[in-house]
């Protein structure tokens, strides 16, 4: 029972995959195209945790040095993304999916 | 008997997921400020899970850079957008519903690979691992570690590029 209550790398991993659905249910539902990166945000943490735990239950460093380059770049990619919807509402004045259909404008 | 540790991990992974759901489905508010506030306790709470993971350095870089300097990126474009546009629209119950059955299939198939898998004996842990990280980034991963400065600097620069008013 006590290993049942103890918190293990399943625990953790179990975390992860609750978190990781939460951000891919965001960006399925949601037409806010903010709110939609909010969701990729969440999804790269979970990876992150994911990683956290197996690098701390496997007594090895390397998937802690994978968060830090996931870190990094998703930071470098938030930056370039925002930017792009920036430059898109100034085009459209929309960040809504559903307004933002056609290929050409 | 629990020990505290255990304690804190339920009590830092209830507040993750809580806030996580209240930062992409708030029932109250479809504020994007108030899904953006969220998304900053989310990822605070997943710097405790972090900190009971022994992975210190990567908690302060949690809450430096995802705390800090995203969500304020994410806080200025928000300010640049219209607010109210979002709290006009209607969500459409037909595809929450087929994205929640999707989500909810997938999360079945991950859990219960993750339940099936066999636990690992118990390693020994790693303690204070700053300095091993700092030693591992610079030597054994320099190469990707300078590249990724080449990385920054060229989404520097692509940013300030797509911000221009007018492309010449």
């Amino acid at each position: 029972m006590s290993a049942m209550i103890q918190a293990g790398l399943q625990h953790y991993l179990i975390v992860s995959v609750l978190l990781f659905s939460l951000g891919l249910f965001g960006v399925l539902a949601r037409r806010n195209l903010i709110v939609i990166y909010m969701g990729l945000e969440l999804m790269l943490n979970a990876a992150n945790l994911a990683l956290v735990a197996f690098s701390h239950f496997n007594a090895n460093l390397n998937g802690q040095v994978m968060v830090f380059f996931i870190i990094t770049v998703a930071a470098a990619e938030v930056a370039v993304g925002l930017a792009l919807i920036v430059a898109l509402y100034r085009k459209r004045s929309t960040a809504h999916v559903e307004d933002l259909t056609s290929l050409k404008y | 008997m629990p020990q505290l540790t255990d304690l804190l991990f339920y009590g830092f992974a209830a507040l993750t997921l809580l806030f996580g759901f209240l930062c992409v489905a708030n029932p109250l508010s479809r504020n994007p400020v108030t899904s953006a506030m969220f998304l900053v306790l989310t990822i605070i709470s997943m710097a405790g899970l972090f900190i009971l993971l022994h992975a210190f350095f990567l908690a302060a870089v949690q809450v430096l850079v995802y705390a800090g300097a995203v969500m304020v990126l994410f806080l200025f474009v928000i300010m640049l957008l219209d607010l109210k546009e979002e709290e006009r629209r209607k969500l459409r119950k037909f595809t929450v519903g087929l994205g929640a059955v999707a989500v909810a299939a997938i999360a079945g198939i991950l859990i219960k690979a993750t339940l099936s898998a066999v636990p690992l004996a118990a390693g020994k842990v790693v303690e204070g691992n700053t300095k091993p990280l700092g030693v591992a980034l610079f030597t054994q991963y320099l190469l990707p570690f300078e590249i990724l400065s080449i990385l920054l600097l060229v989404a520097m620069v692509g940013v300030i590029l797509l911000s221009k008013k007018e492309l010449k």
